[in-house]
């Protein structure tokens, strides 16, 4: 069956923001798909809110609209494009969401749009929880006892009749929001109003609870002629009662028996068929570790982030493949680009072990419960290949890049026996080392099954790469052994008490040295080019035919806050410039959600934890002109110097102007020397120096460590006491690098990203955030071009610089439709700005529309974290809005972001330093017909600025459900007991949003009060001309 | 896992080392490889191996253990068994033992800790080759390597079939199945459907199966060529005009044969659980398991039957049928053991062949 010949243009919706649970693997998925329709000579327009996605290139989609993915918005797409289908499967579960909205408008039949790939009555069937019930009972499949609820009342007499524990699953939710475990009902209780409220539909699933059962996931592919077929098996390392995104997994199974493995394969065929799905789909079995007895616990009817992590554990392109079904096409009429010879319609076969690691955000918020559970909190995660489980672990470990070498913690030695037991038989993010210190201590492998429920197999192996360091650490010759399993030689160096380098030596000495494999998608059954490449201790390396000069582009590895899906966005721009300009590119990078790990994206990929070891092992044998550092964040910088010391090219700025930008008294003397102002501080690695340097600079203070990754660790303080106390902790944190303090300015805060070649300087425009500095500029909702800089600028002082593409390139690049990356990697190779057509200082004329980047939080998932914002980073993802002045451009963004004030009530509650300048904002909403209400304090001070506010409890005031917007400035501190903590989460918890400060409160009523009906939506314009 | 250092020696001289475990004896046969991920006792122990030194492409080995169910025979069949890593500490609730204790207590020489990727990239680009698990890799070694006999110098059917009928009760069609090395899988698909299967020596003639009465003649899997199997050929020619006849695998290679057609040995062939195959009266993939290194010329068949299941890898004959009799076979296994079981309907397809339609338990197959 080829491709249908009635369809010529298809619509396809994008994922928008980042956010736990939705993050950039649907910029992977989205992105193959477009390529996929544009291949089989269709028109594809995309819609997507966020600018830091390669899907919302240009050159992606015959045309782009970066707008909000409200159904409001994209029916005003389709009245203009008039596309014949729309595909919405790849868009996570806001695609789906949109789609079913669009469709109960009826604005699909109205402009007669086919919605492509699965049926909407098959997603409700899979998703509904009643129905998804019924439609595996049907088709013959089990399923735990169940019933949905849509009271908290019902919940409990459900629970009374199947018994606890029990599992909470909200409706039509996204990373499991809202759900969890409850033990009794008073948890029942606390669970369900939570689940509640998180479903759209008001509706939550209470489920008979099967902790401990084996977790097993299929993803499946079907056409519409009925062929089906699995991609690949994964298996939860942590057993069921852990979020799968939260899991340690394993691709394929490892502990299931044939039987077993075709019982489930057979079982998930049958529900793909049986519900009719076309495209793909991930299901999610229980298996019972002591019979053969299972449950089906879920199905997602679309590409997800599993599907997004099998497709780079196999090779197989689930999301190219399910765009392909989506307008006709047979499984068997695809080919399988990794043969060139086979076909679609085949099953992957492995000859290697996958394990992916979640990445999470602990670091971020000290507050919050580090517990895991059914609720996803995981921001990113990071993939191994290996050709042994402990080789794919500890190389996964690795990739985190949260400064472990292997699974011996640096804390593990010093946790208290209680400690220690909380952390094996509680499910959080550091059982893994807890399990292996535990083994250290003499707990046996018997002890740590009964303790984590973890099959036995997975203990084994943790068992025995603790069993190697105890070997290495006897002195014995084990060094090529820890090589096979996978340890770093900086790993052998700590427990043997050597240099890494020496440890280096005396392997090569002794030949030992990785060989790299292919990913091939067959278990080496037929030739396969492909230039997917792993790294493994054996005999045999597959070497790549080499014809030209190479360059090495270092990646950015998992999604985390501050280093979010921007910097993938950079790494592919990066191999996009390079190859065009006649290169060989390299990518080097381990997370399996991005674009920049397709492996159609460079010459050669290698999945490689981002260390000096593994890169070298990479550059050895490439023997590349040169490495790009500057578009891999923060994780990519760090191994610039080492690198340059190791002999290989750093490309582009000098390591040693890196390190003049990274190290305070260098910077400090650069700006002196160019007479430029910077605010007062300076580099400390002591308690009394930090004290003599704050008495010198004076409070309020802003206190952080050296390498700084989206303001973590990073404290605004104004006493002498706090401050110290924040030094202190950073110290803690980072032994290596000193601590910065600076006096803290507030003042308007404005960013650019910029090019330079030594002769010419090209500026796109200058960016102005909304939020004083003192807010992360991350976190700050951002103006293009600035609006508020007068023409000349006389006072002003540097924060910083970063000598390396930023996380704002992207949004500003869509800004001014100039791709900045490629430009700035044609400068790295050595062309002149002045030939690209850039001479001189070079500033971009403003776009016709202004821009706005707004941040998203994903504070909803993450129990117990702090919502105020601060010099912390918070935010996973930011969307854009376009208008044509700063209200309307604001208003979209607003929309985008999901912060649309919807009742007629604001609640304020203020710090009192904040409660006299607020008036007129809050006279400006009043205007707008909002009633303004204020908390006792705030109430009797504006009162006495002689503005009258009803005085409310602020909790009364949010149950009435009248409220659209809390403002609430927070008092200093981290005291999560406080009343404005509280406050700031119940608002979250009722979904209303909640701003911290006035200037983002100002902003929102200005675009209130500025075009509030514009509705215009018009597509990206393509690449500047100059 | 530190142990003995040993060889896997090729005829073209290429050797492999590795660390020895099962046995402490020499093994030699031909050098295949197989993708399947799963399933590797029902490998060990599928007649179809017989003769031969298999190399599972899957690193990670043994990791549930072996257990009394997955049995394809009554005992072991392959010569050798190559794996990356072996499993020291196997986990399910049904295990019994670990790899290395297996094949040693069943007196089979094995190999671990080598690069198996590498061996079956060997394979794969230089076909497959006779070779030798053993202590040694001197020149000796290699020269006893080429002196081995080939495939079709053997009588692997022989040393797989079985010697006495076997009667297994049912209720339903009497289904005689010849014996060429038959998996247990095949018989339970038949028994589950209530067939009363006798199972005879690959050497019973025409007449002493039409002795039985059967509704039906399955030709079962087996070990090597079937280009030497003259007599069970002839067997088969007398048979299709009066009885319905479903071949698999080896039966199936058999069944083209008798009706004229030639087979031919592949560089390297089909083995492993991923193999699609095309129905091409339905136009649906079935993923299918596989074992075999001889396949039909499709040049070489009469008028009288026809291609219905091709190869969607390499367009090779999956499927066969007469166009005017109820006969016909697959080149796969429907049954799985490793592997899918996509493809199970077949075997109610024979027996509808045979007029009666008895239902199945499904649940087994599930």
């Amino acid at each position: 069956m080829p491709k249908r010949a009635d369809l010529r243009k298809v619509l396809v919706i994008g994922s928008g923001p980042i956010i736990i649970g939705q993050a950039a693997e649907f910029d992977y998925s989205g992105t193959q798909a477009c390529r996929a329709l544009s291949e089989e000579g269709l028109e594809v327009v995309l819609v997507n809110s966020n600018p830091a996605t390669i899907m919302t290139d240009v050159e992606v989609a015959d045309r782009v609209y970066v707008e909000p993915l409200t159904p409001e918005f994209v029916e005003k797409i389709i009245a203009a494009e008039r596309p014949d289908g729309i595909l919405a499967t790849l868009g996570g579960q806001t695609g789906l969401n949109l789609a079913l909205a669009l469709s109960q408008a009826g604005a699909l039949d109205r402009y007669g749009v086919e919605l492509l790939g699965t049926s909407l009555e098959t997603i409700q069937n899979a998703e509904d929880r009643d129905r998804f019930r019924t439609s595996m009972l049907d088709l013959g499949q089990p399923v735990p006892e169940s019933h949905t609820a849509e009271r908290v009342d019902d919940a409990l007499g459900v629970a009374a009749g199947i018994g606890y524990p029990v599992v909470v699953r909200p409706a039509f939710t996204l990373g499991g929001t809202g759900g969890g475990i409850a033990e009794n009902p008073d948890a029942l209780a606390a669970v369900a109003t939570r689940g509640l409220m998180a479903s759209p539909i008001r509706q939550v699933l209470v489920e008979r609870c099967v902790l401990g059962w084996k977790e097993i996931e299929y993803e499946v592919m079907r056409d519409t002629s009925g062929t089906s077929i699995t991609v690949c098996n994964m298996e939860n390392v942590d057993p069921m009662g852990v979020h799968t995104g939260d899991s340690i997994v394993v691709a394929p199974s490892m502990t299931l028996s044939d039987r077993e493995y075709q019982l489930l394969r057979t079982a998930a065929l049958r529900i793909i068929g049986g519900l009719g799905i076309a495209g793909g789909c991930n299901i999610q079995f229980a298996l019972d570790p002591n019979s053969d007895a299972y449950y089906v616990i879920e199905v997602n009817p679309r590409v997800s982030r599993s599907s997004a992590l099998a497709s780079k554990a196999t090779g197989y392109p689930i999301a190219r493949v399910a765009a392909k079904i989506a307008v006709g096409l047979r499984l068997d009429e695809i080919p399988n680009r990794v043969t060139g010879v086979t076909r679609a319609a085949f099953e992957p076969s492995l000859d290697y072990v996958v394990v992916k690691i979640p990445r999470w955000p602990f670091d971020k918020f000290p507050t919050m419960d580090r517990r895991l559970g059914t609720q996803m909190k995981a921001t990113g995660e990071v993939m191994a290949i290996g050709r042994t489980f402990e080789q794919a672990l500890l190389k996964a470990v690795r990739s985190l890049d949260l400064k472990l070498d292997g699974i011996r913690h640096p804390s593990g030695a010093h946790w208290s026996a209680a400690e220690l037991e909380r952390l094996v038989t509680e499910p959080n993010d550091l059982r893994l080392f807890a399990v292996a210190e535990a083994l250290r201590r003499g707990w046996t492998i018997e002890d740590l099954m009964a303790g984590t429920l973890i099959d036995r197999f997975f203990i084994a192996k943790i068992a025995r790469i603790v069993e190697i360091e105890s070997r290495l650490s006897a002195g014995s010759s084990a060094v090529g052994a820890a090589k096979r399993a996978g340890f770093s030689d900086s790993a052998i160096a700590a427990i043997q008490g050597k240099t890494e380098g020496a440890v280096r030596l005396g392997r090569r000495s002794a030949g030992i040295r990785p060989v790299f494999k292919i990913v091939d998608t067959c278990a080496g059954e037929f030739p396969a080019e492909t230039p997917y490449y792993y790294s493994t201790y054996e005999a045999e390396d597959e070497l790549p035919e080499f014809r030209r000069p190479r360059i090495v582009v270092l990646g950015s590895g998992p999604i985390r806050i501050g280093q979010g899906i921007e910097f993938d966005y950079s790494t592919v721009h990066a191999v996009k410039a390079l190859r065009e300009a006649g290169y060989e590119a390299v990518i080097i990078n381990n997370n399996p959600e991005t674009v920049s790990t397709d492996f159609d994206i460079s010459d050669r990929l290698y999945f490689e934890p981002l260390t000096m070891e593994d890169v070298l092992h990479v550059c050895e044998r490439e023997q590349p002109v040169g490495v790009l550092v500057q578009y891999g964040g923060q994780t990519a910088i760090n191994l610039a110097g080492p690198l340059d010391a190791a002999g290989v090219p750093v490309l582009g700025t000098s390591v040693t102007s890196l390190d003049i930008s990274e190290d305070r008294r260098k910077f400090d003397a650069l700006l002196a020397d160019l007479d430029i102002e910077r605010p007062q501080g300076g580099a400390v690695r002591t308690i009394e120096a930090a004290r003599a340097l704050i008495r010198r600079i004076g409070l309020p203070v802003l206190v952080r460590p050296s390498y700084v990754l989206g303001g973590r660790g990073m404290e605004i303080v104004d006493d002498e006491d706090a401050a110290l106390t924040a030094v202190q902790a950073a110290l803690a944190a980072d032994h290596e690098y000193p601590v910065l303090i600076d006096r803290y300015i507030g003042g308007l805060e404005v960013e650019v990203d910029a090019i330079a070649d030594g002769e010419s300087l090209l500026i796109p425009g200058i960016m102005e955030h909304v939020e004083a500095a003192g807010i992360h500029s991350g976190d700050s909702i951002a103006i293009f071009p600035a609006q508020s800089l007068p023409d000349a600028i006389e006072d002003y002082l540097v924060l910083e610089a970063n000598l390396r593409a930023s996380r704002t390139v992207p949004f500003v690049s869509k800004a001014v439709s100039v791709p900045l990356v490629q430009i700035g990697t044609r400068v790295m190779i050595g062309d002149r700005l002045a030939d690209l057509g850039y001479p001189g200082v070079y500033r971009l004329p403003s776009p016709p529309r202004v821009a706005v980047k707004a941040p998203v939080f994903s504070m909803e998932k993450l129990v117990r974290a702090e919502v105020a914002l601060g010099p912390e980073m918070r935010s996973t993802g930011e969307v854009m809005g376009l208008g044509a002045d700063v209200p309307a451009a604001v208003r979209r963004a607003l929309i985008a972001a999901g912060l649309e004030v919807k009742g007629d009530t604001v609640l304020v509650s203020l710090a009192p330093r904040d409660r006299i300048g607020a008036r007129a904002l809050l006279e400006s909403f009043r205007r707008l017909g909002f009633r303004v209400v204020a908390t006792e304090g705030t109430a009797s001070a504006l009162r006495d600025a002689g503005m009258l506010a009803d005085s409310v409890d602020a909790f009364d005031a949010l149950a009435t459900g009248r409220v659209g917007l809390v403002i609430n400035t927070p008092t200093r501190g981290r005291d999560a007991a406080r009343r404005g903590f509280r406050l700031r989460r119940a608002a979250l918890e009722h979904r209303i949003p909640c701003v911290t400060s006035l200037d983002t409160a100002r902003v929102i009523a200005a675009a209130l009060e500025g075009s509030p009906s514009d509705t215009d939506v018009q597509p990206l314009p393509g690449p500047a001309p100059h | 896992m530190i142990g003995p250092r040993a060889y896997l020696i090729l005829e073209d001289g290429a050797v492999f080392e590795g660390t020895r475990i099962g046995a402490p004896v020499e093994a030699a046969g031909e050098v295949v490889f197989t993708t399947s991920m799963t399933g590797y006792q029902e490998v060990i122990s599928d007649p179809s191996y017989r003769g031969q030194i298999v190399v599972m492409a899957a690193p990670l080995i043994g990791n549930y253990g072996f257990n009394p169910q997955a049995w394809e025979a009554r005992g072991p069949h392959v010569r050798g068994f190559v794996v990356r890593e072996a499993c020291e500490v196997p986990s399910h609730y049904l295990s019994r033992e670990p790899l290395d204790e297996f094949l040693a207590g069943h007196g089979i020489a094995g190999l671990t800790e080598l690069d198996t990727r590498r061996l079956v990239r060997h394979l794969r680009i230089h076909g497959l080759k006779r070779g030798m698990i053993s202590g040694s890799a001197d020149q000796s070694t290699i020269d006893r390597v080429r002196d081995l006999p080939e495939l079709h110098e053997q009588d692997l059917v022989g040393e797989a079939s079985c010697k006495e009928p076997i009667v297994i009760p049912g209720d339903g069609p009497r289904i005689a199945l010849l014996d060429c090395g038959v998996k247990l899988g095949i018989i339970d698909a038949l028994r589950r459907r209530g067939c009363e299967v006798h199972v005879l020596p690959h050497t019973t003639g025409p007449e002493a199966i039409a002795a039985f009465e059967p509704g039906g003649v399955l030709l079962s899997n087996g070990p090597g060529d079937p280009a030497v199997l003259n007599s069970v050929v002839a067997t088969v020619r007398d048979i299709i005009d009066n009885i319905p006849v479903m071949g698999v695998c080896l039966g199936h290679q058999l069944l083209a044969l008798a009706v004229g057609g030639r087979t031919y040995k592949m560089k390297f062939g089909h083995r492993g659980s991923n193999q699609p195959v095309l129905d091409q009266l339905t136009g649906r993939v079935m993923i299918t398991t596989q074992n075999h290194g001889y396949a039909v010329d499709p040049d070489t068949l009469p008028s009288s039957v026809e291609v219905t299941h091709v190869n969607l890898n390499d367009g090779t004959i999956e499927g066969l049928r007469h166009r005017h009799l109820p006969v016909f076979s697959v080149q796969f296994h429907p049954e799985g053991r490793p592997g899918p079981h996509d493809a199970d309907h077949l075997y109610d397809e024979f027996l509808d062949a045979i007029g009666v339609r008895t239902e199945v338990t499904h649940a087994e197959a599930r």
